[in-house]
């Protein structure tokens, strides 16, 4: 387990790393990237997982001029010219899933296997209806309803965090409005490139995920050449949080 | 001393607060009808004339999707304003540039203003509360960059008379800039900016515009002004800050007797305590630095919304954002609070809000005009420099404390869940 920060350009991106194996990209959603969640050592004893933390995420630099799921897009291509990866399997969630989507249709060439947990990044349904519930102007107690299949057992308790962890917190807080506040989390040319694509493609979604919806995974999936649909039972938009040992296993058989 | 009227032109015919989460953003307009809001008009426009013939100056402001303040396009009624008046300078404080999406469309309307009104705009600009996020779908984050990257542009489009100049931005692009009219003084209208930050405050100074502030009462007053001649000298515009580039915005009522003057005071506070905001709409992410929020997770809280939660004119009064009693109180009031801070040459009265009916607020007017301007004209020059200190307690003299009369009954204020209010929370 090994923890570094490299320089994309002239970012500095702090990366997490864990196991041996053919690699795995780890992106994370809005949340930021937290070793301690049990998905990244069931998925380490198998393959190499390298999880970098966005732009503004962690303790990721945020340079003025990013601003865009795109940038980070191209930062991680760069990531992996770094490390010598020609060619990588990934798995995105949420944000993450976006960033995903948009690295496949940049270099469709460089990666294998492609998991999406509940990801967004594109506008499917009509132009008067959000596809993805505006979290911004949703009652701050509504919102881990949408998150958690129990949000019981996920309680914010900021007194049980240091000043740094919540700096962290905040600022992955407002590093999520930067990047998703509009067009409200997709861009709308993605899905007029996805045809590039040619990864096999594993759409993870729980099945109480109350930003995400059911629909929304189809339209997604059907964007893609090669993709299947998993639901996990209990959990939200965060299955790899909320059931970890099944979302491992689910990704584990997927990759091989 | 400059003194200016400042109504908010609310919309109070409301139903009961806690039948709705959020009087900004969310609250539907089914409940405003349109012809008691055309009377409310009238009646807002009227007293701006009243108060420019009894020789103020006319201030007003943009919010969006609110009833606290039914003006979400500002320079139409400045631009209404224009025609009505003829003597009064007409401040516009200000126009929402960090969510405007395009700043040279605002410097061709403060320029058609200008022409209009013959060269008395004002031209204020301020970041916005956090309310205005949503209704402008504006990204809550890198706001005060957008923000002065918007206000350089329109200055540089009122101030350019020599055929299309280009900006390309980090946020603003225009290739061809060459604004018709170009404005009536010049080299362009005064600017205006304001903040209730000593940061922000600082900004502003390096600029040399004018420095607003709201019913930000006596230390942060004294900070924020400080750090504006900090940011002025270091800006090389000399040592001398003059009086006239410092604003200070009170909820003022002045009245013929105690009793008078604390039923008109209690009306206002309704710009406090009517503003119920749901939490999603006052603190959007990015909008409060990241050290901001984690103080507030660990408990702190804005001053304003802690004194939303007692209001009282009695201590809205020692906390120096409410100017209340007779003549003799608000010019006591008054002197006590400029000395302390070091003086400013702006006093923006905010002499209207929720149910101060038309008469009472022409009262507060004419009696604040006749009764105490005349006076803090002559003690508090133009030509003074800001920053000469009294050494004074940050609070009023005992003496010229309003109570609550006797003959009057219970408070009409009663307990809702508060949030800062308007332009308290600007850049």
């Amino acid at each position: 387990m090994k923890r570094d920060v490299i320089k994309l350009g002239e970012t500095e991106v702090e990366v997490h790393e864990e196991g041996s194996g053919h690699p795995v990209l780890f992106l994370h959603g809005a949340g930021g990237f937290n070793p301690k969640e049990p998905h990244v050592p069931l998925i380490a004893q198998h393959r190499r997982i390298i999880c970098p933390s966005h732009p503004g995420f962690g303790k990721s630099a945020l340079p003025d001029w990013v601003d865009n799921v795109d940038d980070i897009a191209h930062m991680y291509l760069d990531l992996m010219d770094q490390y010598g990866i020609a060619n990588a399997d990934v798995i995105g969630c949420s944000m993450g899933g976006w960033i995903t989507a948009e690295m496949l249709t940049k270099a469709p060439e460089r990666f294998g296997k492609v998991v999406l947990v509940s990801p967004v990044g594109v506008k499917l349904g009509p132009v008067d209806k959000l596809d993805i519930p505006d979290i911004y102007t949703m009652s701050p107690p509504d919102v881990p309803k949408l998150l958690y299949h129990d949000p019981s057992l996920f309680p914010f308790d900021p007194s049980k965090l240091s000043d740094e962890e919540l700096s962290v917190f905040m600022r992955n807080r407002e590093s999520t409005a930067l990047f998703v506040w509009e067009p409200y989390m997709h861009n709308p040319k993605l899905p007029h490139r996805l045809y590039r694509v040619t990864s096999p493609t594993l759409f993870i979604r729980g099945e109480s995920d109350g930003l995400v919806s059911a629909q929304y995974v189809e339209g997604y999936a059907k964007l893609f050449k090669s993709s299947r649909i998993e639901t996990v039972a209990k959990a939200g938009h965060v299955p790899h949080v909320e059931q970890p040992a099944a979302f491992a296993k689910l990704v584990n058989d997927f990759l091989g | 001393m400059q003194a200016w009227h400042f109504s908010e032109t609310a919309y109070p015919y409301l139903p009961p607060a806690d039948s709705y989460p959020s009087i900004r953003v969310s609250l539907p307009n089914k409940h405003y009808d349109p012809e008691k809001g055309a009377a409310l008009y009238d009646r807002y426009l009227k007293e701006w004339q009243i108060a420019e013939e009894e020789g103020l100056n006319i201030m007003l402001n943009e919010h969006h999707q609110t009833a606290t303040c039914v003006d979400p396009a500002a320079p139409l009624m400045l631009a209404a304003l224009a025609r009505l008046t003829s003597k009064a300078r007409l401040l516009i404080l200000g126009n929402p540039a960090a969510n405007r999406r395009q700043p040279v469309r605002i410097a061709e309307e403060m320029a058609l203003i200008d022409v209009l009104s013959r060269g008395r705009l004002e031209a204020g600009f301020v970041r916005g509360v956090p309310y205005e996020i949503s209704p402008a779908n504006s990204n809550p984050v890198r706001m005060n960059e957008r923000f002065w990257e918007s206000i350089n542009l329109i200055v540089r489009a009122w101030t350019n008379h020599d055929g299309p100049v280009s900006h390309e931005g980090r946020f603003f692009h225009h290739r061809n800039i060459n604004i018709w009219p170009r404005v009536y003084q010049t080299p362009h209208p005064p600017v205006w900016v304001s903040t209730t930050s000593a940061g922000g405050a600082r900004q502003v100074g390096e600029k040399g515009y004018v420095q607003a502030t709201f019913l930000t009462g006596y230390q942060a007053t004294r900070k924020i002004y400080d750090s504006y001649r900090a940011g002025w000298r270091a800006s090389g515009f000399g040592n001398d800050v003059p009086i006239d580039r410092l604003a200070y915005a009170a909820i003022v009522y002045v009245g013929k007797t105690e009793e008078e003057a604390y039923r008109g005071a209690e009306k206002l506070l309704w710009y406090v305590t009517a503003n119920k905001v749901a939490p999603q709409f006052a603190n959007p992410p990015g909008y409060v630095p990241v050290e901001g929020n984690v103080a507030m997770m660990r408990g702190a809280s804005h001053p304003l919304s802690e004194f939303a939660k007692g209001a009282s004119v009695e201590a809205a009064i020692k906390a120096g954002f409410l100017f209340a009693g007779t003549a003799d109180q608000v010019y006591e009031q008054f002197k006590r609070h400029y000395g302390y801070v070091g003086g400013y040459g702006h006093l923006l009265l905010m002499g209207q809000a929720g149910f101060l009916e038309h008469d009472d607020t022409v009262a507060g007017i004419r009696n604040f005009a006749r009764d105490v301007y005349p006076r803090i004209k002559a003690e508090f020059p133009d030509t003074t420099i800001s920053g000469t200190f009294a050494d004074v307690p940050p609070e009023p003299p005992s003496h010229a404390l309003l109570s609550r009369p006797a003959s009057m009954g219970v408070p009409v204020l009663d307990a809702r869940p508060m949030t800062p209010l308007g332009a308290a929370r600007g850049a």
